[in-house]
């Protein structure tokens, strides 16, 4: 499924990395310890998340992950954000939390 | 501070009144930058008026001889320590008085890491470097990650070494404790909390009334020169550890300045 389909779907806000909103999503991983999501999450994964600190773009460049949905309305710092667009990794907020977001990818029919 | 803390200490009743920055990387550490090596670092803390800083770099102490080193004659104390990372992704300063303990503590981490290497583009490059800050080695091992150590296990164990365990930063949304537990465990061995820069004791203990009793201090948490702090002020017989943990604890006429 391709990440800009989901984004419309989903209505996600673009913050950054809008280069890589072509992408092809193999499916979707939710953590907020980063070192869960750097084990767990594979490779074209959106990872759902909490955590809208700088080292979530490391984790996402390093695992190769299809972008970040930080939820719950939370903060995203601006070097992340900055971090994001320099590596093309999108990241994505919305006032939902992460129970409901991995809901929709699911009705939507990403999975694992 | 020259080689007269001895004289300092006899005039004093036998009592050190020293500034302690117990929170300093170098460059071992991804995130540091390139000027935290060992002569820079002992100026900067000399120009600050420190007696004390303790090496806490991420889940490696290879960097804490050779800083030792760098100091000597100066009359500043460093303390070989590490900022562990629990499975829980909480960071905790850990703070020994010797290198060996500290090396013995590393070889404790190294077999709780996860075995994998370091990307230096996503995280950054990890330099062993000798007392001048010349390159030794490359560190390949990933150091910025969890290791398997829960939180209490690890205190624990380095406590078990003769150490002691500070969780770091505890108001830092990002791997402090405050955020990661929600709350202090109950019965948590730790002689003090640590705090960043950015809150004061006050304002911690206003945003979490659960630290009331708790003994507070901020640290540096240096990853580049500018971040390193005048430190806490600590009364003590002697720059170790068991004499930090007796002074945050206001013991036996040890004390240190609650901000």
């Amino acid at each position: 499924m391709r990440l800009r389909q989901i984004v419309n779907s989903l209505g996600l806000g673009v913050k950054a990395g809008a280069a890589g909103l072509d992408a092809e999503v193999t499916g979707a991983y939710a953590a907020d310890l980063l070192s869960c999501a750097m084990a767990g999450a594979r490779k074209g994964n959106l990872w759902i998340t909490l955590q809208g600190h700088l080292n979530v773009v490391a984790i996402a460049s390093l695992a190769e992950l299809a972008g970040i949905i930080v939820t719950e309305g939370k903060p995203v710092a601006v070097d992340t954000l900055a971090k994001a667009d320099e590596e093309g990794i999108p990241v994505f907020t919305t006032g939902l939390t992460t129970y409901e977001v991995a809901g929709q990818l699911w009705e939507m029919g990403v999975r694992f | 501070m020259g080689d007269g803390s001895a004289l300092l200490s006899v005039a004093n009743g036998g009592w050190l009144d020293l500034r302690a920055e117990l929170h300093v990387h170098t460059v071992l550490s991804p995130c540091a930058e390139v000027e935290m090596i060992p002569p820079l670092i002992v100026r900067r803390a000399q120009e600050l008026g420190l007696g004390i800083i303790a090496i806490t770099d991420h889940n490696a102490a290879a960097n804490c001889a050779v800083m030792i080193q760098a100091a000597e004659g100066t009359g500043l104390q460093v303390l070989p320590g590490m900022e562990t990372q629990t499975r829980e992704e909480v960071h905790v300063v850990c703070l020994f008085d010797t290198v060996e303990q500290a090396l013995t503590w590393q070889g404790t981490v190294f077999d709780h890491l996860p075995l994998q290497a370091n990307n230096e583009t996503s995280f950054g490059p990890q330099f062993v470097v000798d007392a001048a800050g010349v390159l030794v080695r490359v560190e390949h091992r990933l150091l910025l990650t969890a290791t398997d150590l829960g939180l209490e296990d690890l205190i624990a164990q380095v406590r078990d070494l003769g150490g002691v365990a500070i969780p770091a930063h505890v108001d830092r949304p990002a791997f402090g404790l405050l955020a990661n537990l929600g709350m202090v465990p109950a019965g948590l061995q730790a002689p003090a909390l640590e705090l960043s820069r950015r809150t004061s004791p006050d304002e911690a203990r206003l945003t979490w009334p659960e630290l009331a009793r708790w003994p507070l201090y901020r640290s540096g948490d240096a990853h580049c020169l500018a971040d390193m702090t005048a430190g806490v002020e600590v009364r003590v017989k002697a720059a170790t550890v068991a004499e930090l943990a007796m002074a945050f604890g206001q013991t036996a006429g040890r004390n240190y300045a609650a901000e």
